[in-house]
């Protein structure tokens, strides 16, 4: 039996032919469905070339198939507004939902930062936070695991082709989720996000800064040391994610500058924020894959008619 | 020019722009006293927050010496006439501070974006509208772009409820032709009853005359400070826009000494440095530099010994707006670390 858990992605858009792209390589994720509502959609034709099955029904148009073709994981690329109904129906046959979109209706995962310990409870629904929330949640909790951090600030820049229209009509929703992320996983008392957009050409490759102010003098050796650890660890997923600067001390506060380059799959290596997103969506069922492999943690139980 | 009879609203930004030169640390009680002032003098729009808008608060551009609630409620409730606005940079500021600023009694709200990403202003100018606030949108960075390219974001913006748009000169970079090529399209292409508005920095000294193009152009409302207190060089400075504007036969309702009077006694013995024309104030007007990068460039020297206007060149060259504050340490760390190597 293949060690690898099949799984299904939803949205045959540019984050979700990504994923596909990402997912093809993976040792222990293999996708077998694309699912879109376009039937002549460039998604699905490209997954269909690539040999992936493909419905342009949404979810419903592969329900009846998922215990038969032993689907196990749901990486959802659509929006906030279909998200609970999709991860209902695929929770309810057994199947984990990453959830890419900004519905938050589990709980965030940032992959080096809190993965393992949604991996040990199985949670059913995890939610990726936000592009910005990737790239810089890892430094604050890089800093807060040395010390407590009473702010954590995080600037995202990001390319204006980089932003899709979901994200346009409503950007509080990054701002909300990201300050959130900050705080939940991050580790900071209080968080704040601000996101930038840029339309410069070419397109500029994603940059961040991240501000933590700590509660008591930083401990300068042991938050570099924290940091260059953290940035190993993302770079496992994200090979483009780079400490550019810092960390820079003064006084209380810390400050380090990152840049996130994609791979360039099917989006454009300036597009990091994008990237970051679909490298740690795959991340994360790659854990609990290679958890369910080594018996860590047992898949929820399916009776195969 | 002849512009007898046009009548115009000024809008004040001293204590709005003017905390960027400032480092946001206007008092309370600074913020009184000049509104007051500037009531008395007959002004009638006045802009109250953060630089950075609703929700700017932060490490990136500083933390102000109050917030903007306590501002907006120190000052509105002592005006005799004048209205009161607040500027909100979608990504910084979200709804949930457009509504406070409505619960505190604002009666504009100045949405602004960079002048190509008019569509995340969405969410906020419908709001804005719904909450029955006077609603401007304001495309900051205007001239970055061609006329043509920029009325398509003007449109987008009238159709999510604006009924003012702005042609927002950040890097005081324009000159009169460039302005009235703005607003003469927008005039043209936007529907009869929007409102046209123009925002000014100073720092080719084309402030004044950019202004009069803007009204020339169709433009109703005009953006100075008082004192000139604003990012970079300052704003248009209000007291003497006011005295051209009355020379000219244009209608402010501003009493032009009382409004210079605030400027010399209250405005201008704020200002922690002179807000003038100096060589790198210059440079973000030649360059088309975002104002407020002007003391985080200096900070920036002090510290890492990369002179400011070799940063604020930079900054230039890579096409950067408003709000990337934060690559400007970020550049003079690497460009430091490169000198060091290459020495």
């Amino acid at each position: 039996m293949s060690k690898k858990l099949r799984a299904a992605i939803i949205g045959s858009g540019n984050i979700g032919t990504d994923l596909l792209m990402k997912a093809m390589r993976s040792e222990w994720i293999e996708p077998v469905w694309m699912v879109g509502i376009e039937a002549d959609s460039e998604g699905l034709k490209r997954a269909k070339d690539f040999g992936i099955k493909t419905t342009a029904g949404g979810v419903d148009g592969m329900l009846d198939q998922v215990i038969a073709d032993d689907i196990r994981i749901a990486f959802d690329a659509t929006s906030a507004y279909v998200h609970a109904d999709n991860s209902r129906k695929l929770n309810e046959l057994g199947v984990i939902m990453v959830d890419l979109t900004p519905a938050a209706i589990g709980p965030f995962c940032i992959p080096p930062v809190n993965l393992k310990a949604h991996a040990e409870k199985l949670e059913m629904n995890v939610n990726m936070v936000t592009c910005g929330g990737q790239a810089t949640i890892p430094m604050v909790a890089a800093i807060s695991q040395v010390q407590p951090v009473d702010y954590g600030e995080i600037i995202a820049t990001v390319a204006s082709q980089s932003v899709g229209p979901g994200t346009r009509m409503n950007i509080d929703e990054f701002t909300r989720t990201t300050s959130a992320g900050v705080e939940q996983v991050g580790g900071a008392k209080k968080g704040k996000a601000i996101i930038i957009i840029n339309p410069a050409e070419p397109p500029m490759v994603m940059r961040d800064t991240v501000h933590c102010l700590t509660a008591d003098e930083p401990d300068q050796a042991a938050i570099t040391r924290s940091i260059h650890e953290m940035v190993a660890a993302v770079q496992e997923y994200v090979p483009g994610y780079k400490l550019v600067n810092g960390p820079i001390f003064d006084g209380n506060r810390v400050s380090v500058f990152m840049e996130v380059e994609g791979l360039g799959d099917f989006l454009p290596k300036y597009a990091g924020n994008l990237d970051i997103m679909t490298a740690a969506g795959l991340r994360t069922a790659e854990m609990l894959a290679e958890e369910a492999a080594s018996g860590r943690i047992e898949l929820p139980i399916r009776n195969v008619a | 020019m002849d512009l007898r009879g046009r009548k115009i609203t000024v809008h004040d930004m001293s204590l709005r722009d003017g905390m960027h030169a400032k480092q946001h640390q206007i008092s309370i009680e600074e913020m009184q006293t000049v509104s007051q002032g500037l009531d008395d003098a007959g002004v009638p729009l006045i802009e109250v927050t953060h630089g950075d808008g609703l929700g700017g608060a932060s490490v990136n551009w500083g933390f102000p010496a109050a917030s903007d609630e306590e501002y907006l409620r120190a000052v509105i409730p002592n005006l005799k006439q004048a209205k009161v606005s607040a500027l909100l940079l979608p990504g910084v500021g979200t709804v949930d501070h457009l509504r406070m600023a409505a619960d505190c009694g604002i009666s504009t709200i100045r949405v602004a974006t960079h002048c190509t990403e008019a569509d995340v202003s969405f969410q906020h100018i419908k709001l804005g509208r719904e909450m029955g606030l006077d609603t401007v949108g304001f495309l900051m960075m205007a001239h970055m772009i061609e006329p043509d390219k920029l009325v398509e974001q003007a449109l987008l913006m009238e159709s999510y409820g604006a009924n003012c748009i702005y042609v927002t000169d950040s890097a005081g970079y324009m000159l009169p032709d460039d302005v009235a090529a703005r607003i003469s399209l927008f005039r043209e292409k936007l529907q009869p009853e929007t409102e046209l508005g123009f925002h000014g920095h100073h720092n080719l000294s084309m402030g004044i005359a950019n202004s009069l193009a803007a009204v020339e152009a169709g433009a109703n409302r005009i953006d100075c400070a008082c004192g000139g207190m604003g990012a970079g060089a300052g704003n248009t400075p209000m007291e003497v826009f006011v005295a051209v504007c009355d020379r000219m036969g244009i209608e402010t309702g501003v009493d032009v000494f009382k409004i210079a009077d605030v400027a010399e006694e209250l405005v201008t013995p704020m200002m922690d440095f002179p807000v003038r024309i100096d060589r790198n104030s210059l440079t973000l007007g030649y360059a088309g530099v975002y104002s407020s990068f002007l003391l985080f460039a200096k900070r920036a020297e002090e510290k890492y010994g990369i002179p400011a206007r070799e940063l604020l060149l930079e900054m230039g060259r890579r096409k950067a707006v408003g709000g990337q504050e934060d690559m400007i340490e970020d550049m003079a760390l690497t460009m430091a670390k490169e000198r060091k190597a290459s020495q």
